[in-house]
């Protein structure tokens, strides 16, 4: 394939790659190198890291293994962030595709819905939803996704502006296409590139969301998440801040990553850049 | 003419990038241009002659590097000119004219204002020195109301106007050479000769040297002094237009020549009494902005069209850009649903069908599209995209790959392409995909909108030749929708003239072309480049 090769051309794409996967080895992994629950109490609170061979990473104020709950938590970053996206998408996509497709009222009413969630600051809406439906993890995962659809919706529907006059669709309707085969079949592949790379975004703004939520302690608090350990090391900051610092790399290095490859996808997949 | 050379091409060879279709984009390439002459570097997509005049201005992409040969114009040699020396020569020693005046001009800023600046950049005029000259430049390319056009955004101008403004500009500085490359081939017919006159004048009263870049050999008959005919970087033939173009001596001349369509129309074939397509008084109006039809801008794209199309014959619709021609192809197939009128393809009014019968009723009706590379999903396989329509329409899939296959054949492809993306075929290539496509329904009626407007004169010659084989083999009858006239007199029985929406003359294609009775007829049939010419030569080498 082209585009792959265009890929591992750029150092910065491949770097991205490899940290990914290593946060998804580390998710992988977690069951093996920890079988015990991450959220049980290991030893003393407050270890500091490299100073007990049990726990590389230390413990947190309640003597939990912080290394174990950075694994889980790889996972718990890794599903959110997944499926948040995939949320997003199909509804960012589906109403972005009409809106595009059909213009005139239907447009203007999808549009207007659109702007309404976008005046909201995301994390606002997001408190909202989760005060109102409670904060367990497949709310939290729900309410994410419904906050991040409008951006994709956005470009989805300008690529659908300009590919829905093109020739081949005309060609297509010729046919006698109806309208939902042109939509899906002929429109859908040729807009979804940049949304592909636009889900790299999505991802990474979801992994923040959730541990922004975390953080004012909002989130699930039955599950090991890295936003569930910075929160918790908020108290004891001052001294003891490796327990708010090491997830926080954490989330960074995973954030990085995904914008990295976002970022490869995009020069892949978009060949007039090819000679830059 | 025996001058001494402006400037004289010797062995310039450029280098494309690794990984181009071939190594040079020029190969050895030598030539020179008088003062007072006219030279003309004709050749087809791909052949070298744009980036032959890039090169000369040095305006070539960073990737393509100028590797051997010398470019001498006015006792240097302008490929080791340092850059800042090369700006000199731009504009000043050197202008150049672009195919498309409005992405060539700057829209945010006015007409005036932009040939100005070559005052402004190259000489120290004063302010009211500058706006003296401008007027008289604009005066000199013949600007209607040069006062107002000096003012005026490149938006607000016709594609005429701009290429007028655009040479206004070029002129500016008196250069020694004008370098012009394909200044026409965006306007319209009657524009294109207007515009062609007034280089043509202007270099006569000026003594510039025009270095000018066409594929159009009716152009070439229209402007030459001396030609120069390209093929893959190489030149195969130069010489004077009158040897050139009565006495070719390449094979490849000769068959660019011969591929150019004649003006004559061959002898009318008997047309059927019986008519498959009877539109009546179709009409399509545009209104935009306004509201409750307050201070609207109302536009009638097509008043009143009345066409008949006999069974298994070809109707041309000729016509400028604007002229309603593809409003009315895409109201035939209901792409666009007309406003009033009736369309009876074989006694059914296409105008009182629903959504969901047009759906049905498409396997007899099928449209051609100008540009093959925009009218095939990219993303889909050529059997793939052959196969849609009967797929659409209930064949089996299996049923409609094998038959795709077949008709892959049918247009001259092989059938083994049928495994390729779009992108894999040449333009020619594509358009008979696009034609295996239509065909696929086996439709009683092809509608063709400039199906060969996008391709070179020689893949243009075949792909009509195959249209022509297809109708007689499948008993299709076409509409066929061009702006070119002597394409409609190669492949129509019958042709409508419209001007502004309306049908303004319609009969024989002999009747019309050689007795045109309409005064934009008449004009339109004067304007084709190149006319004695085509008229003359017939496809007989």
């Amino acid at each position: 394939m082209d585009a792959a090769k265009r890929y591992f051309r750029s150092p910065a794409a491949v770097i991205g790659l490899v940290l990914l996967l290593a946060v998804i080895a580390m998710a992988l992994s977690a069951g093996v190198l920890y079988p015990r629950d991450p959220l049980a109490l290991a030893g003393r609170p407050l270890v500091w890291p490299f100073t007990n061979p049990r726990f590389p990473l230390g413990t947190d104020n309640s003597g939990r293994d912080i290394a174990a709950q950075i694994f889980y938590g790889a996972r718990i970053s890794l599903l959110i962030g997944g499926v948040a996206t995939v949320i997003a998408v199909a509804i960012g996509t589906l109403i972005g595709a009409f809106a595009g497709y059909y213009g005139g009222w239907v447009d203007n009413i999808l549009m207007r819905i659109t702007e309404a969630f976008q005046t909201l600051p995301n994390f606002v809406l997001l408190l909202v939803l989760v005060a109102v439906f409670g904060s367990t993890l497949t709310t939290v995962t729900i309410a994410i996704g419904i906050v991040c659809w409008p951006a994709p919706a956005r470009l989805t529907r300008a690529e659908f502006l300009s590919l829905r006059n093109r020739e081949f669709v005309q060609a297509g309707r010729t046919l006698g296409m109806r309208d939902l085969q042109l939509i899906l079949g002929e429109i859908l592949p040729n807009a979804l590139p940049p949304v592909i790379v636009y889900a790299s975004v999505v991802m990474a703004l979801s992994i923040l969301l959730e541990s922004a939520l975390a953080f004012l302690r909002l989130s699930d608090p039955n599950v090991a998440s890295w936003g569930n350990l910075i929160g918790l090391g908020r108290d004891v900051l001052r001294v003891q801040w490796y327990v708010s610092a090491i997830p926080g790399i954490a989330i960074l290095v995973t954030v990085l990553a995904v914008s990295l490859v976002g970022q490869g996808l995009n020069d892949a997949l978009n060949p007039r850049l090819k000679s830059r | 003419m025996s001058e001494q050379p402006i400037l004289s091409l010797e062995g310039l060879s450029v280098r494309l990038p690794r990984g181009a279709d071939r190594t040079h984009a020029l190969n050895g390439v030598s030539l020179s241009i008088a003062s007072n002459e006219i030279l003309c570097v004709v050749g087809e997509s791909g052949s070298g002659k744009s980036m032959m005049a890039n090169a000369i201005m040095r305006l070539v992409p960073g990737e393509v590097a100028i590797e051997a040969g010398r470019m001498m114009f006015d006792g240097r040699d302008l490929c080791t000119t340092d850059p800042a020396a090369m700006r000199e020569v731009r504009g000043a020693g050197i202008a150049m004219i672009f195919q498309e005046p409005m992405t060539a001009l700057n829209p945010l800023r006015t007409v005036g204002d932009q040939i100005a600046e070559m005052f402004r950049i190259h000489t120290d005029l004063s302010k009211a020195e500058i706006g003296e000259r401008v007027l008289s430049l604009l005066e000199d390319v013949r600007i209607p109301s040069p006062k107002t056009a000096a003012k005026a955004y490149p938006h607000e101008l016709s594609g005429g106007q701009r290429q007028r403004a655009m040479i206004a500009m070029a002129l500016a500085l008196d250069p020694k050479l004008l370098i012009a490359d394909e200044p026409t081939t965006a306007l319209d017919v009657t524009t294109q000769a207007q515009i062609l006159k007034l280089i043509r004048d202007l270099q006569q009263r000026k003594k510039t040297a025009v270095l000018f870049i066409t594929h159009d050999f009716g152009v070439v008959a229209e402007i030459a002094d001396r030609v120069v005919v390209m093929q893959h970087g190489k030149i195969v033939e130069q010489g004077t237009a009158d040897d050139v173009l009565n006495r070719p001596t390449h094979s490849y001349t000769k068959q660019l020549i011969a591929a150019v369509p004649p003006l004559t129309a061959p002898p009318p074939r008997p047309l059927s009494s019986d008519n498959i397509l009877t539109i009546t008084n179709v009409a399509k109006t545009y209104r935009t902005g306004g509201f409750l039809d307050r201070g609207a801008r109302v536009t009638a794209a097509v008043k009143d069209a009345s066409l008949t199309l006999p069974r298994g014959a070809t109707l041309g619709i000729v016509g400028e850009s604007g002229s309603g021609k593809s409003t009315l192809a895409r109201c035939i197939v209901r792409l666009i649903d007309p406003d009033n009128g009736a369309i009876l393809l074989d006694g059914k009014d296409w105008v009182k069908l629903k959504r969901a019968e047009i759906r049905r009723e498409t396997r007899h009706i099928q449209m051609v599209f100008q540009d093959p590379s925009a009218s095939l999903n990219p993303r889909r396989k050529a059997a793939e995209l052959v196969a849609q329509g009967p797929i659409v329409h209930g064949t089996p899939r299996a049923t409609a790959m094998t038959e795709a296959r077949e008709l892959f054949a049918l247009v001259g492809l092989d059938p083994s392409a049928g495994d390729r993306f779009p992108h894999e075929f040449s333009g020619g290539q594509r358009q008979r995909i696009g034609l295996a496509r239509a065909l696929a329904l086996k439709p009683d009626v092809l509608i063709a909108d400039e199906p060969v407007s996008a391709l070179d004169v020689s893949v243009q010659a075949q792909v009509l030749k195959l249209l022509g084989e297809l109708r007689e083999r499948l008993g299709l009858s076409i509409v066929f929708i061009t702006h070119d006239l002597r394409v409609a007199a190669q492949v129509c029985d019958l042709v409508a003239v419209m001007k502004d929406g309306e049908i303004v003359e319609h009969g024989l294609v002999a009747d019309v072309f050689s007795r045109p009775q309409h005064p934009y007829t008449q004009a339109l049939l004067a304007s084709v480049p190149g006319g004695a010419f085509a008229r003359e030569h017939q496809t007989a080498v």
